[in-house]
Protein backbone atom coordinates (compact mmCIF):
# COMPACT_ATOMS: atom_id res chain seq x y z
CA UNK A 1 0.00 0.00 0.00
CA UNK A 2 2.34 2.35 0.87
CA UNK A 3 4.32 1.59 -2.30
CA UNK A 4 1.63 2.14 -4.38
CA UNK A 5 1.26 5.80 -2.52
CA UNK A 6 4.95 6.14 -3.24
CA UNK A 7 4.54 5.43 -7.12
CA UNK A 8 1.67 8.16 -6.99
CA UNK A 9 3.63 10.92 -5.06
CA UNK A 10 6.54 10.26 -7.97
CA UNK A 11 4.11 10.46 -10.26
CA UNK A 12 2.64 13.33 -9.83
CA UNK A 13 5.64 15.40 -8.94
CA UNK A 14 6.85 14.01 -12.72
CA UNK A 15 3.73 15.64 -13.97
CA UNK A 16 4.05 18.74 -12.00
CA UNK A 17 7.58 18.75 -13.84
CA UNK A 18 6.45 17.97 -17.38
CA UNK A 19 4.18 20.86 -16.80
CA UNK A 20 6.57 23.22 -15.70
CA UNK A 21 8.65 22.57 -18.74
CA UNK A 22 6.01 22.67 -20.97
CA UNK A 23 4.70 25.83 -19.21
CA UNK A 24 8.51 27.31 -20.12
CA UNK A 25 8.26 29.06 -23.75
CA UNK A 26 4.78 30.51 -22.24
CA UNK A 27 6.77 32.06 -19.29
CA UNK A 28 9.51 32.81 -21.33
CA UNK A 29 7.38 35.06 -23.60
CA UNK A 30 5.46 36.57 -20.67
CA UNK A 31 8.55 37.26 -19.16
CA UNK A 32 10.35 38.90 -21.91
CA UNK A 33 7.18 40.88 -22.96
CA UNK A 34 7.57 42.76 -19.81
CA UNK A 35 11.35 43.64 -19.79
CA UNK A 36 12.85 46.84 -20.58
CA UNK A 37 14.26 45.92 -24.35
CA UNK A 38 18.31 46.10 -22.98
CA UNK A 39 17.52 43.13 -20.54
CA UNK A 40 16.00 40.69 -23.04
CA UNK A 41 19.18 39.35 -23.47
CA UNK A 42 21.70 38.86 -20.25
CA UNK A 43 23.87 36.13 -19.75
CA UNK A 44 22.06 34.38 -17.09
CA UNK A 45 18.04 34.06 -17.65
CA UNK A 46 16.16 36.03 -15.58
CA UNK A 47 12.05 35.82 -14.68
CA UNK A 48 11.77 39.67 -14.15
CA UNK A 49 13.59 42.64 -15.22
CA UNK A 50 14.77 45.56 -13.32
CA UNK A 51 11.36 46.70 -13.31
CA UNK A 52 7.55 45.15 -14.80
CA UNK A 53 7.39 47.54 -17.93
CA UNK A 54 3.58 47.10 -18.99
CA UNK A 55 4.31 49.84 -21.43
CA UNK A 56 5.61 47.52 -23.74
CA UNK A 57 1.86 46.30 -24.64
CA UNK A 58 0.83 49.80 -25.34
CA UNK A 59 4.06 50.32 -27.40
CA UNK A 60 3.02 47.31 -29.42
CA UNK A 61 0.16 48.99 -30.22
CA UNK A 62 2.30 52.10 -31.56
CA UNK A 63 4.79 49.96 -33.24
CA UNK A 64 2.34 48.10 -35.50
CA UNK A 65 -1.57 49.16 -35.78
CA UNK A 66 -2.29 46.35 -33.35
CA UNK A 67 -6.19 47.80 -32.78
CA UNK A 68 -6.78 47.32 -36.23
CA UNK A 69 -4.93 43.94 -37.00
CA UNK A 70 -7.31 43.07 -33.91
CA UNK A 71 -10.74 44.46 -35.46
CA UNK A 72 -9.81 42.99 -38.59
CA UNK A 73 -9.14 39.17 -37.23
CA UNK A 74 -12.34 39.56 -35.28
CA UNK A 75 -14.54 40.42 -38.29
CA UNK A 76 -13.12 38.14 -40.62
CA UNK A 77 -13.52 35.22 -37.86
CA UNK A 78 -16.64 35.81 -36.58
CA UNK A 79 -18.30 36.72 -40.09
CA UNK A 80 -16.71 33.60 -41.34
CA UNK A 81 -17.84 31.31 -38.48
CA UNK A 82 -21.41 32.61 -38.95
CA UNK A 83 -21.08 31.69 -42.52
CA UNK A 84 -19.66 28.10 -41.95
CA UNK A 85 -22.38 27.52 -39.20
CA UNK A 86 -25.20 28.68 -41.41
CA UNK A 87 -24.11 26.79 -44.48
CA UNK A 88 -23.19 23.74 -43.27
CA UNK A 89 -26.11 22.84 -41.01
CA UNK A 90 -28.47 24.03 -43.93
CA UNK A 91 -26.73 21.43 -46.00
CA UNK A 92 -25.99 18.90 -42.89
CA UNK A 93 -29.79 18.73 -42.00
CA UNK A 94 -30.68 17.93 -46.02
CA UNK A 95 -27.98 15.12 -45.76
CA UNK A 96 -29.51 13.90 -42.47
CA UNK A 97 -32.81 14.35 -42.94
CA UNK A 98 -34.45 15.02 -46.74
CA UNK A 99 -34.67 12.49 -49.07
CA UNK A 100 -33.59 13.38 -52.77
CA UNK A 101 -31.95 11.76 -56.00
CA UNK A 102 -28.49 11.41 -55.77
CA UNK A 103 -27.96 12.03 -52.10
CA UNK A 104 -25.39 9.42 -51.14
CA UNK A 105 -23.12 10.68 -54.83
CA UNK A 106 -23.49 14.38 -53.66
CA UNK A 107 -22.17 13.63 -50.18
CA UNK A 108 -19.19 11.31 -51.06
CA UNK A 109 -18.43 14.54 -53.12
CA UNK A 110 -18.75 16.85 -50.35
CA UNK A 111 -16.44 14.28 -48.29
CA UNK A 112 -14.10 14.02 -51.11
CA UNK A 113 -13.60 17.72 -51.02
CA UNK A 114 -12.02 17.38 -48.08
CA UNK A 115 -9.12 15.52 -49.21
CA UNK A 116 -8.03 18.66 -51.05
CA UNK A 117 -4.97 20.96 -49.13
CA UNK A 118 -5.44 24.43 -49.25
CA UNK A 119 -2.19 24.51 -51.20
CA UNK A 120 -3.32 23.40 -54.04
CA UNK A 121 -5.91 25.46 -54.29
CA UNK A 122 -4.03 28.76 -52.91
CA UNK A 123 -2.60 28.95 -57.05
CA UNK A 124 -6.02 28.87 -58.78
CA UNK A 125 -7.61 30.84 -55.64
CA UNK A 126 -5.81 33.86 -56.15
CA UNK A 127 -6.17 34.15 -60.30
CA UNK A 128 -10.08 33.71 -58.69
CA UNK A 129 -9.75 36.55 -56.44
CA UNK A 130 -8.20 38.68 -59.28
CA UNK A 131 -11.05 37.59 -62.13
CA UNK A 132 -13.45 38.73 -58.85
CA UNK A 133 -11.07 41.63 -58.30
CA UNK A 134 -11.12 40.68 -54.56
CA UNK A 135 -7.37 40.38 -53.89
CA UNK A 136 -6.60 42.78 -50.78
CA UNK A 137 -10.70 42.90 -49.54
CA UNK A 138 -12.62 41.42 -46.59
CA UNK A 139 -14.64 38.84 -49.25
CA UNK A 140 -11.18 37.36 -50.25
CA UNK A 141 -10.23 36.72 -46.64
CA UNK A 142 -13.47 35.31 -45.88
CA UNK A 143 -15.39 33.58 -48.43
CA UNK A 144 -13.01 30.82 -50.10
CA UNK A 145 -12.64 29.20 -46.70
CA UNK A 146 -16.12 29.08 -45.63
CA UNK A 147 -17.77 26.66 -47.44
CA UNK A 148 -15.87 23.51 -46.01
CA UNK A 149 -17.41 19.66 -45.89
CA UNK A 150 -15.84 19.02 -42.58
CA UNK A 151 -18.79 21.34 -40.99
CA UNK A 152 -21.50 19.72 -43.11
CA UNK A 153 -19.89 16.06 -42.14
CA UNK A 154 -19.39 17.08 -38.21
CA UNK A 155 -22.99 18.06 -38.17
CA UNK A 156 -24.92 15.58 -40.08
CA UNK A 157 -23.38 13.13 -37.31
CA UNK A 158 -25.48 14.62 -35.09
CA UNK A 159 -28.80 15.22 -36.92
CA UNK A 160 -28.56 11.46 -37.47
CA UNK A 161 -28.62 10.78 -33.65
CA UNK A 162 -32.02 12.75 -33.21
CA UNK A 163 -34.69 10.68 -32.82
CA UNK A 164 -36.53 11.09 -36.26
CA UNK A 165 -40.18 10.72 -34.66
CA UNK A 166 -39.32 14.07 -32.74
CA UNK A 167 -39.47 15.60 -36.41
CA UNK A 168 -42.18 13.35 -37.87
CA UNK A 169 -44.95 14.40 -35.11
CA UNK A 170 -44.32 18.19 -35.86
CA UNK A 171 -44.43 17.51 -39.58
CA UNK A 172 -47.78 15.64 -38.99
CA UNK A 173 -49.10 18.91 -37.01
CA UNK A 174 -47.66 20.93 -40.41
CA UNK A 175 -44.59 21.92 -39.44
CA UNK A 176 -42.29 22.80 -42.28
CA UNK A 177 -38.77 21.36 -43.26
CA UNK A 178 -37.39 25.15 -42.71
CA UNK A 179 -39.87 25.30 -39.17
CA UNK A 180 -38.31 21.82 -37.89
CA UNK A 181 -34.64 22.21 -38.74
CA UNK A 182 -35.03 26.14 -37.09
CA UNK A 183 -37.12 24.85 -33.86
CA UNK A 184 -36.35 21.32 -33.62
CA UNK A 185 -33.09 20.69 -35.00
CA UNK A 186 -30.66 23.30 -34.75
CA UNK A 187 -31.46 23.65 -30.86
CA UNK A 188 -30.74 20.40 -30.57
CA UNK A 189 -27.32 20.31 -32.12
CA UNK A 190 -26.22 23.26 -29.73
CA UNK A 191 -23.29 21.63 -28.15
CA UNK A 192 -21.82 20.43 -32.16
CA UNK A 193 -22.65 23.86 -32.97
CA UNK A 194 -20.80 24.90 -30.11
CA UNK A 195 -17.90 22.71 -31.40
CA UNK A 196 -18.13 23.81 -34.95
CA UNK A 197 -17.75 27.35 -34.06
CA UNK A 198 -15.21 27.19 -31.78
CA UNK A 199 -12.87 24.95 -34.11
CA UNK A 200 -13.89 27.47 -36.73
CA UNK A 201 -13.15 30.51 -35.56
CA UNK A 202 -9.88 29.30 -34.06
CA UNK A 203 -8.64 28.50 -37.74
CA UNK A 204 -9.93 32.19 -39.28
CA UNK A 205 -8.21 33.32 -36.44
CA UNK A 206 -5.10 32.12 -36.48
CA UNK A 207 -5.11 31.75 -40.21
CA UNK A 208 -1.21 32.61 -42.05
CA UNK A 209 -0.41 31.23 -45.05
CA UNK A 210 -3.38 32.74 -47.20
CA UNK A 211 -3.85 35.99 -45.66
CA UNK A 212 -0.08 36.66 -46.43
CA UNK A 213 -0.68 36.04 -49.90
CA UNK A 214 -3.96 38.08 -50.76
CA UNK A 215 -3.69 41.03 -48.37
CA UNK A 216 -1.37 43.76 -50.02
CA UNK A 217 -2.33 46.72 -47.91
CA UNK A 218 -0.89 45.33 -44.78
CA UNK A 219 -1.95 48.42 -42.29
CA UNK A 220 -5.33 48.25 -43.64
CA UNK A 221 -6.32 45.11 -44.35
CA UNK A 222 -3.89 43.23 -42.19
CA UNK A 223 -4.85 40.48 -39.58
CA UNK A 224 -2.96 39.40 -36.25
CA UNK A 225 -0.48 36.62 -37.81
CA UNK A 226 0.22 38.94 -40.40
CA UNK A 227 0.94 41.68 -37.90
CA UNK A 228 3.08 39.44 -35.98
CA UNK A 229 5.05 38.26 -38.84
CA UNK A 230 5.62 42.31 -39.31
CA UNK A 231 8.45 42.12 -36.62
CA UNK A 232 10.34 39.75 -38.51
CA UNK A 233 12.75 41.30 -40.91
CA UNK A 234 12.71 44.67 -39.32
CA UNK A 235 16.07 46.11 -38.26
CA UNK A 236 17.27 45.38 -34.79
CA UNK A 237 14.14 43.69 -33.32
CA UNK A 238 12.40 44.67 -30.37
CA UNK A 239 11.83 40.87 -29.11
CA UNK A 240 9.79 42.59 -25.57
CA UNK A 241 7.24 44.34 -27.79
CA UNK A 242 6.88 41.07 -30.20
CA UNK A 243 6.27 38.91 -26.96
CA UNK A 244 3.84 41.66 -26.03
CA UNK A 245 2.24 40.94 -28.77
CA UNK A 246 2.18 37.27 -29.20
CA UNK A 247 0.92 37.16 -25.56
CA UNK A 248 -2.03 39.41 -26.72
CA UNK A 249 -2.53 37.45 -29.86
CA UNK A 250 -3.18 34.51 -27.93
CA UNK A 251 -5.49 35.92 -25.70
CA UNK A 252 -8.59 35.11 -26.95
CA UNK A 253 -7.66 31.72 -27.82
CA UNK A 254 -6.72 31.11 -24.59
CA UNK A 255 -9.79 31.98 -22.97
CA UNK A 256 -12.03 30.16 -25.40
CA UNK A 257 -10.06 27.27 -24.43
CA UNK A 258 -10.72 27.66 -20.60
CA UNK A 259 -14.42 28.68 -20.71
CA UNK A 260 -15.45 26.52 -23.48
CA UNK A 261 -13.17 23.04 -22.36
CA UNK A 262 -16.02 20.74 -21.78
CA UNK A 263 -17.26 20.87 -24.71
CA UNK A 264 -14.20 20.62 -26.92
CA UNK A 265 -13.45 17.71 -24.94
CA UNK A 266 -16.55 16.14 -25.21
CA UNK A 267 -17.29 17.43 -29.16
CA UNK A 268 -14.00 15.24 -29.92
CA UNK A 269 -14.58 12.54 -27.93
CA UNK A 270 -18.36 12.36 -29.47
CA UNK A 271 -17.01 13.20 -33.17
CA UNK A 272 -13.75 11.73 -33.07
CA UNK A 273 -12.67 14.34 -35.52
CA UNK A 274 -11.14 17.96 -35.00
CA UNK A 275 -10.27 20.99 -37.20
CA UNK A 276 -8.25 21.97 -39.61
CA UNK B 1 -27.97 6.71 -65.38
CA UNK B 2 -27.67 4.21 -62.54
CA UNK B 3 -29.65 6.70 -60.75
CA UNK B 4 -32.59 7.22 -62.89
CA UNK B 5 -32.69 3.40 -62.80
CA UNK B 6 -32.94 3.22 -58.78
CA UNK B 7 -35.22 6.31 -57.74
CA UNK B 8 -37.98 5.24 -59.30
CA UNK B 9 -38.01 1.96 -57.59
CA UNK B 10 -37.93 3.35 -54.74
CA UNK B 11 -40.44 5.59 -54.87
CA UNK B 12 -42.84 2.74 -56.16
CA UNK B 13 -41.57 1.14 -52.99
CA UNK B 14 -42.41 4.31 -50.46
CA UNK B 15 -45.40 5.18 -52.24
CA UNK B 16 -44.72 8.37 -52.01
CA UNK B 17 -43.92 9.50 -54.78
CA UNK B 18 -45.04 13.49 -54.64
CA UNK B 19 -43.78 14.06 -50.89
CA UNK B 20 -40.37 12.93 -52.39
CA UNK B 21 -40.33 15.62 -55.20
CA UNK B 22 -41.71 17.79 -52.51
CA UNK B 23 -38.51 16.96 -50.36
CA UNK B 24 -35.99 17.34 -53.33
CA UNK B 25 -37.03 21.02 -53.60
CA UNK B 26 -36.64 21.52 -49.93
CA UNK B 27 -33.70 19.86 -50.39
CA UNK B 28 -31.90 22.52 -53.15
CA UNK B 29 -32.42 25.28 -50.88
CA UNK B 30 -31.00 23.56 -48.14
CA UNK B 31 -27.88 22.51 -50.17
CA UNK B 32 -27.64 25.81 -52.35
CA UNK B 33 -25.06 27.51 -50.41
CA UNK B 34 -22.93 25.08 -49.55
CA UNK B 35 -23.23 23.25 -52.42
CA UNK B 36 -22.29 26.96 -54.76
CA UNK B 37 -19.64 27.73 -52.45
CA UNK B 38 -17.95 24.60 -52.78
CA UNK B 39 -18.16 24.70 -56.26
CA UNK B 40 -17.11 27.92 -57.08
CA UNK B 41 -14.17 27.55 -54.08
CA UNK B 42 -12.99 23.98 -53.98
CA UNK B 43 -14.11 21.86 -57.09
CA UNK B 44 -13.40 24.84 -59.62
CA UNK B 45 -9.80 25.88 -58.39
CA UNK B 46 -9.28 22.10 -58.09
CA UNK B 47 -9.55 21.73 -61.61
CA UNK B 48 -7.98 24.84 -62.12
CA UNK B 49 -5.09 23.96 -60.35
CA UNK B 50 -4.31 21.27 -62.81
CA UNK B 51 -4.98 23.26 -65.67
CA UNK B 52 -2.56 26.08 -64.34
CA UNK B 53 -0.16 23.57 -64.09
CA UNK B 54 0.04 22.47 -67.86
CA UNK B 55 0.76 26.67 -68.46
CA UNK B 56 3.76 28.89 -67.98
CA UNK B 57 1.28 31.45 -66.12
CA UNK B 58 3.21 34.48 -64.84
CA UNK B 59 1.25 36.59 -62.83
CA UNK B 60 1.51 39.12 -65.51
CA UNK B 61 2.01 38.81 -68.94
CA UNK B 62 1.76 36.04 -71.66
CA UNK B 63 0.36 32.23 -70.72
CA UNK B 64 2.39 29.56 -72.77
CA UNK B 65 0.86 26.34 -72.63
CA UNK B 66 3.66 23.61 -71.72
CA UNK B 67 1.84 20.17 -71.17
CA UNK B 68 4.01 18.57 -68.20
CA UNK B 69 6.98 21.17 -68.61
CA UNK B 70 6.35 22.47 -65.52
CA UNK B 71 6.83 18.90 -63.74
CA UNK B 72 9.82 18.03 -65.56
CA UNK B 73 11.33 21.16 -64.87
CA UNK B 74 10.21 20.34 -61.16
CA UNK B 75 11.91 16.34 -60.83
CA UNK B 76 15.49 18.30 -62.24
CA UNK B 77 15.39 21.29 -60.14
CA UNK B 78 17.48 20.39 -56.91
CA UNK B 79 16.21 23.31 -55.28
CA UNK B 80 12.71 21.27 -55.54
CA UNK B 81 14.06 17.82 -54.60
CA UNK B 82 16.07 18.87 -51.89
CA UNK B 83 12.57 21.08 -50.42
CA UNK B 84 10.81 16.87 -50.95
CA UNK B 85 13.81 15.61 -48.82
CA UNK B 86 13.16 18.21 -46.19
CA UNK B 87 9.60 18.00 -45.74
CA UNK B 88 9.72 14.09 -45.79
CA UNK B 89 12.83 14.55 -42.51
CA UNK B 90 10.53 16.63 -40.93
CA UNK B 91 7.35 14.24 -41.39
CA UNK B 92 9.42 11.32 -40.26
CA UNK B 93 10.70 13.22 -37.43
CA UNK B 94 7.53 14.60 -36.38
CA UNK B 95 4.42 12.09 -36.64
CA UNK B 96 5.87 9.15 -34.76
CA UNK B 97 7.97 11.50 -31.79
CA UNK B 98 4.15 13.55 -31.73
CA UNK B 99 2.84 10.11 -30.97
CA UNK B 100 5.08 8.44 -28.88
CA UNK B 101 4.74 12.15 -26.73
CA UNK B 102 1.26 12.30 -27.27
CA UNK B 103 0.46 8.50 -26.41
CA UNK B 104 2.29 8.16 -23.25
CA UNK B 105 1.41 11.60 -21.85
CA UNK B 106 -2.34 10.19 -21.93
CA UNK B 107 -1.52 6.66 -21.09
CA UNK B 108 0.36 8.36 -17.98
CA UNK B 109 -2.22 10.87 -17.18
CA UNK B 110 -4.83 7.78 -17.08
CA UNK B 111 -7.95 8.26 -14.82
CA UNK B 112 -6.71 7.61 -12.02
CA UNK B 113 -4.36 10.77 -11.66
CA UNK B 114 -5.86 13.80 -10.28
CA UNK B 115 -6.09 17.32 -12.05
CA UNK B 116 -5.79 15.62 -15.71
CA UNK B 117 -8.40 18.42 -16.71
CA UNK B 118 -6.67 20.73 -16.15
CA UNK B 119 -3.47 19.31 -18.21
CA UNK B 120 -6.34 18.66 -21.04
CA UNK B 121 -6.56 22.07 -20.80
CA UNK B 122 -2.71 23.03 -20.48
CA UNK B 123 -1.47 21.01 -23.36
CA UNK B 124 -4.26 22.06 -25.59
CA UNK B 125 -3.75 25.56 -25.33
CA UNK B 126 -0.47 25.84 -28.06
CA UNK B 127 -2.61 23.88 -30.10
CA UNK B 128 -5.44 26.65 -30.63
CA UNK B 129 -3.25 29.57 -30.14
CA UNK B 130 -2.12 31.37 -33.38
CA UNK B 131 0.83 29.54 -34.74
CA UNK B 132 2.10 32.55 -35.48
CA UNK B 133 2.84 33.85 -32.11
CA UNK B 134 3.62 30.19 -30.98
CA UNK B 135 6.63 30.20 -33.45
CA UNK B 136 7.63 33.51 -32.47
CA UNK B 137 7.76 32.85 -28.84
CA UNK B 138 10.04 29.86 -29.63
CA UNK B 139 12.14 31.99 -32.14
CA UNK B 140 13.37 34.05 -29.40
CA UNK B 141 13.76 30.44 -27.43
CA UNK B 142 15.89 29.68 -29.91
CA UNK B 143 18.08 32.97 -30.06
CA UNK B 144 21.78 33.01 -29.53
CA UNK B 145 21.32 34.72 -25.92
CA UNK B 146 17.87 33.44 -25.87
CA UNK B 147 16.60 31.03 -22.96
CA UNK B 148 18.38 28.04 -23.88
CA UNK B 149 21.41 29.85 -24.69
CA UNK B 150 21.91 31.55 -21.40
CA UNK B 151 20.66 28.75 -20.05
CA UNK B 152 22.98 26.46 -20.71
CA UNK B 153 25.93 28.58 -20.49
CA UNK B 154 25.17 29.69 -17.12
CA UNK B 155 23.91 26.14 -15.44
CA UNK B 156 26.57 24.35 -16.96
CA UNK B 157 29.06 26.68 -18.76
CA UNK B 158 28.77 25.46 -22.50
CA UNK B 159 27.09 27.52 -25.32
CA UNK B 160 24.55 26.00 -26.98
CA UNK B 161 24.67 25.32 -31.27
CA UNK B 162 23.12 28.19 -33.23
CA UNK B 163 20.00 26.10 -33.57
CA UNK B 164 18.32 28.32 -36.57
CA UNK B 165 21.70 29.24 -37.93
CA UNK B 166 23.11 25.59 -38.07
CA UNK B 167 21.92 23.46 -40.80
CA UNK B 168 22.22 20.50 -38.40
CA UNK B 169 20.16 21.81 -35.88
CA UNK B 170 17.51 24.03 -37.88
CA UNK B 171 15.88 21.01 -38.42
CA UNK B 172 15.48 19.53 -35.22
CA UNK B 173 14.44 22.78 -33.86
CA UNK B 174 11.80 23.00 -35.80
CA UNK B 175 10.84 19.52 -34.95
CA UNK B 176 10.88 20.15 -31.20
CA UNK B 177 8.76 23.89 -31.67
CA UNK B 178 5.80 21.64 -33.92
CA UNK B 179 6.01 19.03 -31.29
CA UNK B 180 5.38 21.37 -28.25
CA UNK B 181 2.55 23.10 -30.25
CA UNK B 182 0.86 20.13 -31.40
CA UNK B 183 1.03 17.24 -29.70
CA UNK B 184 -2.06 18.33 -27.25
CA UNK B 185 -4.52 17.81 -29.67
CA UNK B 186 -3.55 13.98 -30.22
CA UNK B 187 -2.80 14.18 -26.55
CA UNK B 188 -6.93 15.18 -26.33
CA UNK B 189 -7.81 12.60 -28.82
CA UNK B 190 -6.06 9.51 -27.19
CA UNK B 191 -6.76 10.59 -23.30
CA UNK B 192 -10.63 10.53 -24.95
CA UNK B 193 -10.01 7.24 -26.28
CA UNK B 194 -8.29 5.88 -23.02
CA UNK B 195 -11.13 7.01 -20.98
CA UNK B 196 -13.26 4.59 -22.91
CA UNK B 197 -11.37 1.09 -21.78
CA UNK B 198 -12.90 -0.01 -18.89
CA UNK B 199 -11.40 0.14 -15.63
CA UNK B 200 -12.61 -3.26 -14.64
CA UNK B 201 -10.99 -5.14 -17.38
CA UNK B 202 -7.54 -3.40 -16.40
CA UNK B 203 -7.90 -4.32 -12.69
CA UNK B 204 -8.73 -8.22 -13.46
CA UNK B 205 -5.34 -8.19 -15.59
CA UNK B 206 -3.72 -6.57 -12.72
CA UNK B 207 -5.22 -9.10 -10.33
CA UNK B 208 -3.94 -11.80 -12.89
CA UNK B 209 -0.67 -10.47 -12.85
CA UNK B 210 -0.47 -8.65 -15.68
CA UNK B 211 2.68 -5.56 -15.61
CA UNK B 212 2.08 -2.24 -17.11
CA UNK B 213 3.60 -2.94 -20.12
CA UNK B 214 1.43 -6.13 -20.72
CA UNK B 215 -2.11 -4.00 -19.75
CA UNK B 216 -1.61 -1.81 -22.06
CA UNK B 217 -0.23 -3.88 -24.53
CA UNK B 218 -3.18 -6.53 -24.25
CA UNK B 219 -6.02 -4.48 -22.76
CA UNK B 220 -5.68 -0.90 -23.67
CA UNK B 221 -4.06 -1.12 -27.19
CA UNK B 222 -6.38 -3.24 -29.14
CA UNK B 223 -9.63 -0.63 -27.81
CA UNK B 224 -7.65 2.12 -29.38
CA UNK B 225 -6.32 1.40 -32.67
CA UNK B 226 -9.31 3.65 -34.14
CA UNK B 227 -8.04 6.65 -32.51
CA UNK B 228 -4.29 5.49 -33.40
CA UNK B 229 -5.08 5.40 -36.49
CA UNK B 230 -7.74 8.55 -37.07
CA UNK B 231 -4.75 10.32 -35.33
CA UNK B 232 -2.13 9.26 -37.47
CA UNK B 233 -3.21 9.69 -40.23
CA UNK B 234 -4.64 13.35 -39.58
CA UNK B 235 -1.21 13.84 -38.07
CA UNK B 236 0.53 12.93 -41.07
CA UNK B 237 -1.79 14.63 -43.73
CA UNK B 238 -1.08 17.83 -41.75
CA UNK B 239 2.58 17.77 -41.45
CA UNK B 240 3.34 17.59 -44.96
CA UNK B 241 1.49 21.25 -45.10
CA UNK B 242 4.16 22.35 -42.43
CA UNK B 243 4.71 26.11 -43.69
CA UNK B 244 4.54 28.58 -41.31
CA UNK B 245 6.86 26.97 -39.04
CA UNK B 246 9.85 27.43 -41.31
CA UNK B 247 9.16 30.08 -42.74
CA UNK B 248 9.19 32.41 -39.26
CA UNK B 249 11.74 30.56 -37.85
CA UNK B 250 14.41 30.38 -40.46
CA UNK B 251 12.91 31.94 -43.75
CA UNK B 252 13.86 27.98 -45.30
CA UNK B 253 17.47 28.78 -44.03
CA UNK B 254 20.24 28.62 -44.34
CA UNK B 255 20.55 27.94 -47.56
CA UNK B 256 17.46 25.50 -48.71
CA UNK B 257 18.23 23.41 -45.72
CA UNK B 258 14.60 23.84 -44.07
CA UNK B 259 12.40 24.72 -46.89
CA UNK B 260 9.20 22.87 -47.43
CA UNK B 261 7.51 22.15 -50.17
CA UNK B 262 4.35 24.61 -48.83
CA UNK B 263 7.34 27.35 -48.60
CA UNK B 264 8.48 26.22 -52.33
CA UNK B 265 5.12 26.67 -53.52
CA UNK B 266 4.85 30.45 -51.52
CA UNK B 267 7.88 31.26 -53.47
CA UNK B 268 7.04 29.86 -56.95
CA UNK B 269 4.07 32.12 -57.17
CA UNK B 270 4.78 34.92 -54.89
CA UNK B 271 8.29 35.46 -55.18
CA UNK B 272 8.93 34.16 -58.44
CA UNK B 273 5.31 35.16 -59.87
CA UNK B 274 5.27 31.90 -61.30
CA UNK B 275 1.63 30.45 -60.80
CA UNK B 276 2.38 27.68 -63.28
CA UNK B 277 5.24 26.55 -61.20
CA UNK B 278 3.71 26.78 -57.98
CA UNK B 279 0.44 25.04 -59.41
CA UNK B 280 2.60 22.21 -60.09
CA UNK B 281 4.42 21.95 -56.65
CA UNK B 282 1.00 22.25 -54.93
CA UNK B 283 -0.23 19.12 -57.24
CA UNK B 284 2.81 17.36 -56.16
CA UNK B 285 1.90 17.59 -52.81
CA UNK B 286 -1.41 16.65 -53.38
CA UNK B 287 -0.62 13.50 -54.87
CA UNK B 288 1.92 12.79 -52.10
CA UNK B 289 -0.63 12.56 -49.66
CA UNK B 290 -3.09 11.23 -51.52
CA UNK B 291 -0.69 8.49 -51.82
CA UNK B 292 0.42 8.42 -48.10
CA UNK B 293 -3.22 8.52 -47.13
CA UNK B 294 -4.28 5.22 -49.29
CA UNK B 295 -0.99 3.24 -48.07
CA UNK B 296 -2.50 3.96 -44.37
CA UNK B 297 -6.35 2.65 -45.63
CA UNK B 298 -4.82 -0.23 -46.86
CA UNK B 299 -2.38 -0.97 -44.19
CA UNK B 300 -4.93 -0.43 -41.35
CA UNK B 301 -6.53 -3.94 -42.20
CA UNK B 302 -3.34 -5.11 -40.13
CA UNK B 303 -3.57 -3.22 -37.05
CA UNK B 304 -6.98 -1.62 -36.02
CA UNK B 305 -9.76 -3.10 -34.26
CA UNK B 306 -12.94 -2.01 -35.10
CA UNK B 307 -14.90 -4.89 -33.34
CA UNK B 308 -14.13 -4.69 -29.61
Amino acid sequence: MTSENLRRVVSHVLLIAVAIVFLGPLVYAVSTSLKPADEVFTPTPHLFGSQLRWQNYADAFTFAPFGKYFLNSLFVAVTGTLVVVCASSMSAYAFARLKFRGREQLFVLFLGTLMVPQEVLIVPMYWLMQSLGWVDSYWALILPWAFTAFGTFLLRQFFLTVPAELEEAARVDGCGPFRSFLRIMLPLARPAIAVLTVFTFISFWGSFLWPLIIVNSVEDKGTVPLGLAQFIGQQGTQWNLMMAASIMAMIPTVLLVVLLQKHLVRGLLVTGLGGR
Amino acid sequence: MLNETVAPAENVRSGRRPALRKDGRYASVFLAPSLGGLALFTLFPTAMALAISLFDWPVFGERKFLGFGNYSHLLSDPVFRRVVLNTGLFVALYVPLNVIVSLGLATWLGPKIKGRQAFRVLFFIPVMTPMVANVMVWRLLFQPGGLLDAGLSSWFGIHAPNFLGSSNWAMPAIVAMSIWQGFGYNFLVFSAAIDQVPQSQLESAQIDGAGPFQRFRYVTWPMITPSLFFATTMTLITSFQVFAQPFILTQGGPGVATQTIVMYVYNQGWQFLSMGLASAAGWVLFVIIMGITAIQFVGQRKWVNYDV
